[in-house]
């Protein structure tokens, strides 16, 4: 029996200790179990991000012989330093030249915000229209909409290559960005968001000499911004995380973007694998600030959507 | 073009569509700008999803060396895709991975989600915000951090299980035919368990309490008040994140392929080959888009039923 049954053994001791003492008021006995149980799925959800992080800074040599950290007693040049790092960041060799890993990481900053930006734009115009104005043919874009939405991308993928073939427009990031800039999904958020704007508001602007696209630009935008927040957070985070896209529109090396790289590198650096997870744990790390600075916003919006439905 | 393999727009789909203007009726709108509003969603929607839609039918009749050549093969494609035993065993996983997220993953998200709903306090923040993080991570980052841990003898997840269960240190599970599917479906429940339980939360935080209390007065013990008060009252959620999750299951192509050793193809014997990373290598690996187009076809149509099946069942139901 190893140390983990113990813990575990004593813990269920302690419950049915406390249960047995009062079991006309389990209350107090299955509070702790609840806690003990978060505090449980927490370390397993916790684990592997701190073995990332220890694996990405400990040297090639002692990787696998501590499971997470070395005891500080061992911490030295030899165990934990930059090694990893300086190897990823030494960069690769391409037809196009050396590509540096920093490159990867631009790419994948302009893809993801200039997609986000975008679709900000457009879905935000959209949305507005549909919920402050009453126009002919209305309905019929709605339903268009809707219709849209149940296409799935599975199908579109292989067409629209094909297209961009066509188009000269492989290996550019128009090609990547131009067919994922609009989403009907987003569309209805905004719709859903802007509905709470008052028509009172808007028609003062309009009194005052607003242009309609003023009123929308200046006076309804700024209102939504909690959606718009979490509108760009879950594009940013997919956009960024995306990978069938730029695996099959990006083909030169010096315009990769993070997840088509990393996907390289696992067979690059097959035995050495502390290079791409040192590469993995850079790619996390730009979602994570964004997701924790935002974070009421985005987990708010995501499931706004569903409780209403 | 909407991407299949992004875990968060793809769940996210609207559930709030039906909410009616309030208000007074406005006059009809006679000028231009609601259009100028519209034209990109159009124009674009057009070119990148309505042009391609009609060009998939007819690509899926076709085949194609290379996206330059076509040629006419009827219903050869199809007929291809469904006589391939391949085609079948990637059928088979990705069913087999529908099915462990529907009857594991959703039930231990409700499970944690009514863990965390009684508890006021504001740790509650603290433990939704631990939950979801893996949610963050891209599904290619997460098979490529995976791969590693579940490495045989080294690997946290070999270890750990040998530490729990005294079994598995030298396990090759990446390796073994009938252990990749287990991996995967481990890999996936770290990934979106989180992601489920907030869905969850958020309907069972609107449940009316008061019904709940008095079922618990009339004498009903926990497990009967959450069957015939609790669930009945979050179905509609339920309906959604099953059938969105059921959706993301057939379209579970990341994570196995960055999880799975390239040396392997898709895992020993194709063990951990899915639907849509079938439809890659045939449409975009061997060049053929025809026959992409035509898996593409396939896999729609299977979605569209089981999403209808569910529906109706669900309406039935009520």
């Amino acid at each position: 029996m190893g140390t983990i049954h113990w813990i575990l053994l004593s813990a269920l001791g302690v419950f049915v200790a406390l249960y047995a003492r009062a079991p006309g008021r389990p209350k107090l006995a299955f509070g702790y179990l609840r806690w003990a149980t978060m505090i449980g799925v927490s370390l397993v959800v916790l684990a592997p991000f701190v073995w990332l992080i220890a694996a990405a800074f400990k040297d090639q040599t002692v990787l696998n012989e501590y499971v997470f950290f070395p005891p500080l007693s061992e911490w030295s040049d030899k165990t934990m330093n930059l090694d990893n790092f300086r190897r990823l960041f030494a960069g690769d060799e391409a037809v196009q030249g050396t590509v540096y890993f920093w490159q990867y990481v631009l790419n994948s900053s302009f893809v993801a915000t200039s997609n986000t930006v975008l679709q900000l734009a457009f879905c935000s115009a959209a949305g507005f229209a549909l919920a402050k104005y009453d126009f002919h043919g209305k309905q019929g874009l709605m339903a268009f909409m809707l219709g849209t939405m149940m296409i799935p991308g599975v199908l579109l993928f292989a067409p629209v290559y094909e297209m961009m073939v066509a188009l000269g427009l492989v290996d550019t990031y128009q090609g990547l960005v131009l067919p994922s800039i609009v989403s009907a999904y987003g569309i209805f958020l905004f719709r859903q968001a802007m509905l709470g704007v008052p028509d009172e508001m808007l028609d003062a602007g309009r009194i005052d000499g607003c242009s309609e696209f003023k009123v929308y630009f200046s006076l309804a935008l700024p209102l939504v911004r909690p959606m718009s927040a979490a509108f760009c957070l879950i594009t940013f985070l997919g956009q960024w995380n995306s990978f069938f896209g730029p695996s099959i529109f990006l083909q030169s090396q010096d315009k990769l973007t993070l997840p088509v790289v990393l996907n390289q590198y696992i067979n690059f650096y097959r035995n050495d694998y502390g290079v791409f997870l040192a590469g993995t744990l850079l790619a996390i790390i730009p979602p994570a600030i964004l997701f924790f600075a935002l974070e009421k916003e985005f987990v708010g919006g995501l499931s706004s959507g569903a409780v209403k439905g | 073009m909407s991407q299949p393999s992004e875990s968060i727009t793809l769940a996210a789909s609207p559930g709030s569509v039906a909410k009616k203007n309030q208000g007074p009726p406005r006059r009809l709108y006679k000028g231009w700008a609601p259009y100028a509003f519209f034209a990109p969603f159009l124009l674009l929607t057009a070119v990148f999803t309505i042009y391609p839609l009609f060009n998939a039918v007819i690509l899926a009749f076709h085949q194609t060396n290379g996206p330059a050549s076509r040629a006419f093969v009827g219903l050869d494609n199809f007929r291809y895709v469904l006589t391939d035993p391949v085609f079948y065993k990637a059928l088979g996983n990705t069913s087999i991975y529908a099915l462990c997220s529907v009857f594991i993953q959703l039930p231990l998200a409700l499970g944690l989600a009514l863990l965390l709903n009684t508890d006021k306090s504001r740790a509650k923040g603290f433990f939704r915000l631990v939950l979801f993080s893996p949610n963050l991570v891209g599904q290619i980052f997460v098979g490529i951090l995976f791969g590693v841990l579940f490495t045989p003898r080294y690997g946290l997840i070999n270890q750990a299980v040998q530490a729990l269960f005294g079994w598995g240190l030298n396990e090759q599970w990446l390796g073994t035919p009938s252990l990749v599917m287990p991996a995967i479906v481990i890999t996936g429940l770290w990934m979106w368990v989180g992601f489920n339980m907030v869905y969850f939360l958020a309907a069972l935080q609107s449940v009316d309490r008061s019904l709940e209390e008095a079922a618990r007065i009339d004498g009903a013990n926990r497990f009967q008040v959450f069957w015939h008060v609790t669930l009945p009252s979050i179905r509609h959620v339920v309906v959604f994140v099953v059938v969105t999750s059921i959706i993301g299951s057939y379209q579970l192509f990341e994570l196995p392929l960055a999880l799975l050793p390239v040396t392997d193809g898709h895992g020993p014997d194709n063990s951990g080959l899915t639907v849509i990373l079938y439809l890659y290598d045939q449409g975009f690996n061997a060049g053929d888009l025809g026959l992409g187009s035509a898996v593409g076809w396939i896999v729609a149509a299977i979605i569209f039923t089981l999403s209808l099946l569910q529906i109706r069942l669900a309406r039935l139901a009520d």
